[in-house]
C-alpha cells in the first residue's frame, strides 16, 4: 500500500494499513532527532505554515521543529478569533496564505470541522492539528508510536482513555486509531462526560475507575479544562480529583507491565498527582520526543506524495 | 376577457372535488368551475397532464424585513415564495426590530401589499421576544397580524406561557411555539448521537423539544387555548400530540419539508447548510413524521424558510446560523410523499386548505366567487435545483445541484398569473 492523500483530517479515515504507514516512516526519522546534525533535506524548498486560530505552543513547537528538521520553510501564524469577526473567514485566511505559494497548512482550530472545510479549499496539504472535539491525528498517531515502540505491538493491548471523553479530540482519534490496530478500548470518566453513543465506536464504558486502571495495559489520561466545573459537567475539582485523579494508591493498583500516558499539559493535582506524574512507569516524555517523528512522517507523507 | 385553465386536473382540498375541469377567472376571482367551458375571448392555458391546485400556504418562514435585508426582503422572499407555487406566507417575528408591537407589524403588512403573493405577519408572543412580558396582542391584530409567535425563542417561563394561551380564547389567534427546552438545547448545533459524538459537535437531545411539547400540551389542556407546535422533529412529539389530539381540539402541529426528507447524516462533512433548528433527526424520527402526516397528527407541511448569507453560513459549522431556504424546494419535497403512501390530493390538502385552517382564514381552496389563488404543477418534470436558478436573496439550502421531481408552471396569485416557469 502507498500512501495517496493530501491531507491528514483525522483518523476515522484512515484505513489500518495507512495509519501503519505512517508509524513506518515515523521509525525511520526517528533517529533524525538524535544525531548531532538534526536535519535531512527531504522537503528542502517547501513551505509550511502553522495556522493556529486557537492559542498552542506545544503542539505548534513540535510541528515546527518537524519542518524544521525536514529541511522545510516554516511560517507560523497566529489567527486571533478576532479576525473572524473583521469579516475574514477562515477558507479567505487560508487562500490568501496560499497565494503566496506554501505546499502545507497546520491547521489548529477552535470550530470542529474547520480544517476538512479549508481541505476542500486549498490544493495545498492540510494536517489537523486539532480541530474543535473533532480530532487530533497526529497526537493519536504519536501515542500509537510510542505503545508500539514499548510494548512491540498494539494488538491486543487493552487501553482505558479517562476523563473528559466528551470534549476530548485526543480521545476520538484515539478511539479510531487504537480500535484499528486491533486494542480493546475502554473509555471512563463521570456520566455528563461520556459523550452519547459513543459505544457505536466499539468502545466500552465504565464509570469506575479502579476497575479500568486495574484491568489495563494503558492508563491513558486526558486534561481535565477547569472551565467543565462552570459549565455543570463536575460538581468540584476536588470531587474529580478524588473520584478520577491517579494518586499513589491508585498508581500502586495498576498492572506490571503497564504503562501512564497523558497527551499533556498535565493538571497536576487534578488528572494526576505530582508524585505519580514523575514515576517510572510514565511515558508522558516519550510521547513528546515521539512527537517529532510522527510529525516529521505526517509532513513528509502529505506533502512528499507529490515529488 | 379573463383567464381559462383548460384540461387540468384539479385537486380541491376543501371539498375534495378531484378531476378534469376548466377553470374560468375574471376580475381577481375564480367565475366558474366545469366542464368545457368555451374558451372565446380568454387567455387559455391548456393544463392537460398537469395538476390544478389551490396556491400554497405557508405558514412558517422568515422574510428578514426589517433588518437583515441583506439575507431577503419581503419583496425578493415572495418572489422566491411564488416560484414555489405559494400564494399565501405567513411570516414569522424574528426580524430587527421585532413584530411585537402595531408600528412593525404594520410595516410588513403594508409591505407585503406591494409584493408579488399576500404576506401576513405573525407578532410576538412577548415583547422582544424575550419571554417575559407579553406583547400587546389586540394592537397587533388590528394591523394584520395572524398568529403569534417568539420562533426561535421557546418561552420558557410557563406562567407567561399560560397567559399567552389564555388570551388566545379573546382574540382566536393560535399561539405557535417553537417548543424546545433552551437549557437542554444550550450550545447545541445538531442531533444529539452518534454522529454528533463522532463530528465532536454539541448536541441537542430529542428531550429538549419532547418535554416542552408535553408541557405545551398540558396547558393547552389547562388553558382550553389555542396552541400550534411548530415543526416537529422527534417520533416521541409525534406520539405526545397524537396521544392527546384524542380529546383535545385545540391543538395543531407542522413539520417542515426538510425534516421529512434528510435526515443528522446530511451534517456529516460540517455541511453549513444541514444546520437547522430544530435539527434533523434520525431515519427512525423522519419515518415517524411521515406516519404522522398519514394518520391525521401532522395538519400541514411548511417551509421554515429560512435565509441567511454565505459569509454567515460559512464562519464554521459551530458559528454558522440555523436555517435553510425552503420555497422552491418545497413543492418537489412535499411529492416524494407519495412514496410512501400518502395520496397526492393528502399532500395538497396539508399545504393549502390545512394550513389556511390554522389561521383561520379564508384561503387554500378553489371555489366559485372566491379569490383566485390558485397553482398548476406538473408532479413529473425532473429539473435539476442550480444556483442560478434560486430566486431568494440567499442561497442557503441543502438540496444544491439535487435533481427534483415536480415542478411548478404557473402561480395566479389574485386572478393574476404572478409567476410562469415558461418566462
Amino acid at each position: 500500500m502507498e500512501w495517496k492523500r493530501k491531507d491528514l483530517i483525522g483518523l476515522e479515515d484512515l484505513k489500518k494499513e495507512e495509519i501503519e504507514i505512517i508509524l513506518d516512516v515515523a521509525n525511520s526519522f526517528k533517529d533524525v532527532s538524535k544525531r548531532s546534525v538534526k536535519k535531512v533535506p527531504a522537503l528542502r524548498g517547501k513551505t509550511v505554515v502553522n495556522l493556529f486560530f486557537e492559542p498552542s505552543t506545544r503542539t505548534r513547537t513540535s510541528f515546527e521543529l518537524a519542518a524544521k528538521r525536514l529541511s522545510a520553510d516554516v511560517l507560523s501564524f497566529d489567527v486571533s478569533s478576532s479576525s473572524v469577526a473583521k469579516g475574514e473567514t477562515m477558507v479567505d485566511t487560508a487562500k490568501n496564505i496560499e497565494a503566496m505559494k506554501v505546499d502545507c497548512f497546520i491547521i489548529r482550530h477552535f470550530v470542529s470541522g474547520a480544517p476538512l472545510i479549508i481541505s476542500q479549499n486549498v490544493s495545498a496539504s492540510v494536517i489537523n492539528a486539532g480541530d474543535g472535539c473533532h480530532e487530533h491525528p497526529t497526537q493519536a498517531l504519536l501515542d500509537l508510536f510510542t505503545v508500539r515502540e514499548r510494548f512491540g505491538k498494539i494488538k491486543g493491548l487493552r487501553i482505558s482513555i479517562i476523563g473528559d471523553i466528551l470534549h476530548s479530540r485526543v480521545a476520538r482519534s484515539n478511539i479510531w486509531g487504537f480500535k484499528k490496530l486491533g486494542a480493546e478500548v475502554i473509555v471512563c470518566g463521570p456520566p455528563p462526560l461520556i459523550p452519547k453513543e459513543i459505544e457505536k465506536t466499539g468502545v466500552k464504558i465504565t464509570f469506575d475507575i479502579d476497575f479500568a486502571i486495574e484491568n489495563s495495559d494503558i492508563i491513558y489520561l486526558l486534561r481535565l479544562q477547569r472551565e467543565r466545573q462552570k459549565e455543570n459537567f463536575l460538581p468540584s475539582l476536588k470531587e474529580y480529583s478524588f473520584l478520577y485523579g491517579i494518586d499513589r494508591e491508585r498508581y500502586e493498583k495498576i498492572k506490571e507491565k503497564a504503562f501512564i500516558m497523558h497527551p499533556g499539559p498535565m493538571n497536576r493535582g487534578i488528572e494526576i498527582k505530582s508524585e505519580v506524574a514523575e514515576e517510572e512507569r510514565t511515558l508522558i516524555l516519550e510521547q513528546v520526543t515521539n512527537g517529532i517523528a510522527i510529525r516529521m512522517a505526517v509532513l513528509y507523507l502529505t506533502i512528499g506524495r507529490k515529488i | 376577457m379573463g383567464i381559462l385553465i383548460k384540461n387540468g386536473y384539479l385537486i380541491e382540498p376543501k371539498t375534495g372535488k378531484e378531476g378534469n375541469f376548466d377553470i374560468l377567472i375574471e376580475d381577481c376571482i375564480v367565475k366558474k368551475i366545469g366542464k368545457n367551458i368555451p374558451s372565446k375571448g380568454h387567455k387559455v392555458i391548456d393544463c392537460k397532464n398537469k395538476i390544478v391546485s389551490p396556491g400554497f400556504v405557508d405558514l412558517h418562514c422568515h422574510l428578514r424585513e426589517p433588518g437583515r435585508e441583506d439575507e431577503e426582503t419581503i419583496y425578493t422572499g415572495s418572489l422566491s415564495a411564488v416560484s414555489g407555487g405559494f400564494t399565501t406566507i405567513s411570516c414569522m417575528p424574528n426580524t430587527e426590530p421585532p413584530l411585537d408591537n402595531k408600528v412593525t407589524v404594520r410595516f410588513v403588512y403594508e409591505k407585503g401589499q406591494k409584493s408579488l403573493c399576500e404576506v401576513l405577519p405573525i407578532g410576538a408572543i412577548t415583547k422582544n421576544r424575550e419571554g417575559k412580558e407579553l406583547a400587546p396582542y389586540f394592537e397587533m391584530i388590528e394591523e394584520g397580524a395572524v398568529a403569534f409567535s417568539d420562533d426561535g425563542n421557546c418561552i420558557m417561563d410557563s406562567n407567561i406561557m399560560r397567559r399567552a394561551l389564555e388570551y388566545t380564547l379573546l382574540h382566536k389567534k393560535p399561539i405557535i411555539s417553537h417548543s424546545e427546552d433552551q437549557n437542554l438545547s444550550k450550545n447545541g448545533v445538531m442531533n444529539e448521537g452518534f454522529i454528533s459524538t463522532k463530528l465532536g459537535l454539541p448536541g441537542i437531545p430529542k428531550e429538549a423539544e419532547e418535554i416542552m411539547v408535553e408541557r405545551d400540551i398540558k396547558l393547552a389542556k389547562l388553558t382550553g387555548g389555542r396552541l400550534h407546535l411548530a415543526h416537529l422533529t422527534t417520533e416521541g412529539s409525534v406520539e405526545a400530540v397524537r396521544r392527546n389530539k384524542k380529546y383535545l381540539k385545540n391543538i395543531t402541529c407542522e413539520v417542515t419539508a426538510h425534516h421529512l426528507t434528510l435526515t443528522e447524516d446530511a451534517v456529516v462533512g460540517y455541511n453549513p447548510n444541514a444546520k437547522v433548528s430544530p435539527p434533523l433527526r434520525t431515519e427512525r424520527d423522519r419515518l415517524s413524521l411521515i406516519e404522522g402526516l398519514k394518520d391525521g397528527t401532522i395538519d400541514c407541511i411548511v417551509t421554515d424558510h429560512a435565509p441567511h448569507t454565505f459569509e454567515e453560513k460559512e464562519s464554521g459549522f459551530e458559528n454558522a446560523p440555523f436555517g435553510i431556504i425552503g420555497f422552491e424546494t418545497f413543492l418537489p419535497l412535499c411529492l416524494k410523499l407519495v412514496d410512501y403512501g400518502i395520496k397526492l390530493k393528502e399532500i395538497i390538502y396539508k399545504i393549502t386548505y390545512g394550513p389556511a385552517r390554522i389561521l383561520n382564514i379564508e384561503r387554500g381552496f378553489i371555489e366559485e366567487g372566491k379569490q383566485a389563488n390558485i397553482v398548476i404543477f406538473d408532479p413529473d418534470i425532473e429539473w435539476i435545483y442550480t444556483k442560478d436558478k434560486i430566486k431568494s436573496k440567499s442561497k442557503n439550502t441543502p438540496f444544491l445541484n439535487w435533481k427534483l421531481k415536480g415542478k411548478v408552471l404557473y402561480t395566479i396569485y389574485k386572478g393574476n398569473i404572478i409567476y410562469s416557469d415558461l418566462e
